[in-house]
């Protein structure tokens, strides 16, 4: 018991803002492996810090913040007016941190000849308007579009941006994962996917989309719109540990992470 | 002194064997009350019928659709297409072990039958992304081979060796005397064993089809690995299709708790476990009644 004690006292004398006790974080679930990945390695080096990080989606994360019930509020996409709204009701400001960018590729069998594809087409190959490769300017071959789980964050990006919250055809295959998407297109000849520019491969060909190429130097620049950057909500001044564990996130060491959780880290490592 | 001893510690055992095979039954009642409690804010919020007749599932969009009669559809093609390969091999298998292999080939044919039964269902499944489903998408000519064929010719070959195995043990618990009697009476080997062993196994042929279809019936890795995932009301066997298992497996982990998504999860295994608890109900019904209009029992 004694030891217990001594070595909690310890801990929190080493920690620099240990004082401030626990963390919690909720939101996104795009953004919790690079949340989960930079508390692990957060915790590790600084000893009695303590960071919770819970999922539920952004808009569960923006109304904890709101009332008051986490810490920092991972979101995939900007608040809305709604939740702004609600905010300045309850007398509450808060600080978008951008930590990151995510950007999708859609991309195709090798042997595939299609080299572009504008949003419209891919919105309708997804949505089931289009069926056949000769229809946007390939050979004669029938589509098999994949999708991933109705409830991944990469799937919840890719229907807002690129199909405009239509529906993904029905008959869409589904994956659970975005190397399960490599791999399906790279062993059917029609088909077409979409995975996190993280996970693009040598087996399978990335289409430019809509004129530009997916690369992340064109996220960057903001030339590519199949991307989203990813934000951290907070208050306006975040004290303590929160604003230790956001300066970690966004210096070169918790971009590293970022990277290789498969997004875009802000600048150039 | 020692033999009252003695008698306690019978007692105390008896009681702990007791309370072991009540165990079972706890297990089962916790499950079922929260299959129960989880599923009916969705039966409630969202109907019963508007669920089970439902075409669309799409239950992440706004506005959401919970319907789950794709889901119920793949899970029953892939079943049947199983049952279609599974009955025939399994009964053939057993009845070749229990009748007319020698006792070398017996030695042999069992122990693999039974081997073959535990192969882990991710190794099967494994078996068919890397080697089924591009076949079936190279010969059938397919757009692509994650289609109810290629989960249901895993899950029959998965299922298979559960019926033989406990086929050629029904098989072989027939009395000798009946084999005897029907030799006795002129019959040939075949009509021995389609018109009196096969008979008189009913009851264990029976119970092991079923055994074997509700295994097939709530396998969920194979599905999850290559049925397709695609929640559609399939025209042919050709088609994707998304298995009411594989849609819980893939889709709980991100549900968030208590939402509408979430709990239609739960009212999805609920119906699953309703078509098994059915499946066993008649399993056991027809057994019963086999066996007591043949005078089999033993």
């Amino acid at each position: 018991m004694k030891k217990i004690i001594l070595s909690a006292v310890c801990s929190a004398l080493l920690a620099p803002a240990a004082y401030a006790g626990k963390v919690v974080m909720e939101g996104s679930t795009t953004i919790l492996p690079i949340a989960q990945k930079a508390a692990e390695v957060y915790m590790n080096k600084t000893p009695g810090s303590n960071i919770t990080v819970r999922g539920g989606g952004s808009g569960v994360g923006i109304s904890s913040i709101i009332d008051g019930t986490c810490d920092i509020a991972n979101a995939s996409r900007a608040i809305k007016q709604k939740e702004l709204d609600n905010a300045v009701k309850k007398g509450r400001e808060l600080k978008a941190h951008i930590i990151a960018m995510d950007g999708i590729v859609v991309v195709l069998h090798p042997s595939n000849e299609i080299q572009e594809l504008s949003k419209e087409q891919v919105k309708n190959i997804f949505t089931g308007k289009t069926k056949n490769w000769k229809d946007v300017g390939g050979k004669d071959l029938k589509i098999v579009p994949v999708s991933r789980d109705s409830s991944s964050g990469t799937f919840e990006a890719f229907m807002e941006y690129a199909l405009d919250k239509k529906r993904v055809r029905p008959d869409a295959l589904v994956q659970a994962s975005n190397q399960g998407i490599v791999n399906f297109v790279a062993q059917t000849p029609g088909a077409i996917g979409y995975i996190g520019i993280g996970y693009l491969s040598e087996k399978v060909k990335a289409v430019r989309y809509n004129g530009a190429e997916a690369t992340k130097e064109n996220v960057l620049k903001n030339k590519y719109s199949l991307a989203r950057p990813l934000f951290m909500y907070t208050v306006p001044n975040p004290k303590g540990e929160v604003k230790a564990f956001l300066d970690f996130l966004k210096s070169p060491e918790g971009q590293k992470l970022v990277e290789e959780e498969g997004f875009i880290a802000l600048k150039k490592n | 002194m020692a033999k009252k001893g003695e008698k306690i510690k019978e007692k105390l055992i008896e009681y702990f064997l007791f309370a072991l095979s009540l165990a079972s039954l706890v297990f089962l009642a916790g499950i079922v009350v929260t299959l129960f409690r989880e599923s009916l804010p969705a039966f409630r919020d969202i109907g019963f019928f508007r669920m089970i007749a439902g075409r669309d599932w799409y239950p992440t969009y706004d506005p959401p659709d919970f319907g789950i009669l794709p889901l119920i559809a793949g899970s029953f093609l892939v079943t049947l297409i199983s049952i279609l390969i599974s009955v025939p091999l399994g009964l053939a298998g057993a009845v070749y072990i229990s009748e007319l292999a020698g006792k070398k080939e017996k030695a042999f044919l069992k122990p693999a039958l039974e081997l073959l039964s535990s192969i882990p269902s991710v190794v099967y499944g494994f078996w068919g992304m890397v080697f089924l489903a591009p076949f079936l998408q190279k010969h059938l000519e397919l757009s692509t081979g994650y289609c109810a064929l290629a989960a249901g010719i895993v899950l029959g070959i998965m299922s298979t060796p559960i019926i033989a195995s406990l086929s050629e043990d029904a098989l072989n618990y027939v009395p000798r005397a009946f084999k005897e009697a029907s030799y006795a009476l002129g019959a040939n080997r075949w009509e021995t064993v389609t018109r009196v062993i096969i008979p008189s196994a009913a009851s264990g042929i029976i119970t092991s089809v079923i055994l074997g279809t509700g295994r097939a019936i709530g396998e969920t890795m194979v599905v999850l690995m290559i049925s397709g995932g695609s929640a559609i009301l399939p025209q042919s066997f050709l088609e994707p299709v998304r298995p009411m298992t594989s849609a819980i497996a893939a889709e709980m982990g991100e549900a968030a708790f208590g939402t509408p998504h979430y709990h239609s999860l739960f009212a999805i295994a609920l119906i699953l476990f309703g078509i098994t608890f059915v499946l066993n109900l008649a399993a056991e019904m027809i057994a019963k009644k086999f066996r007591l209009k043949l005078g089999a029992s033993r």
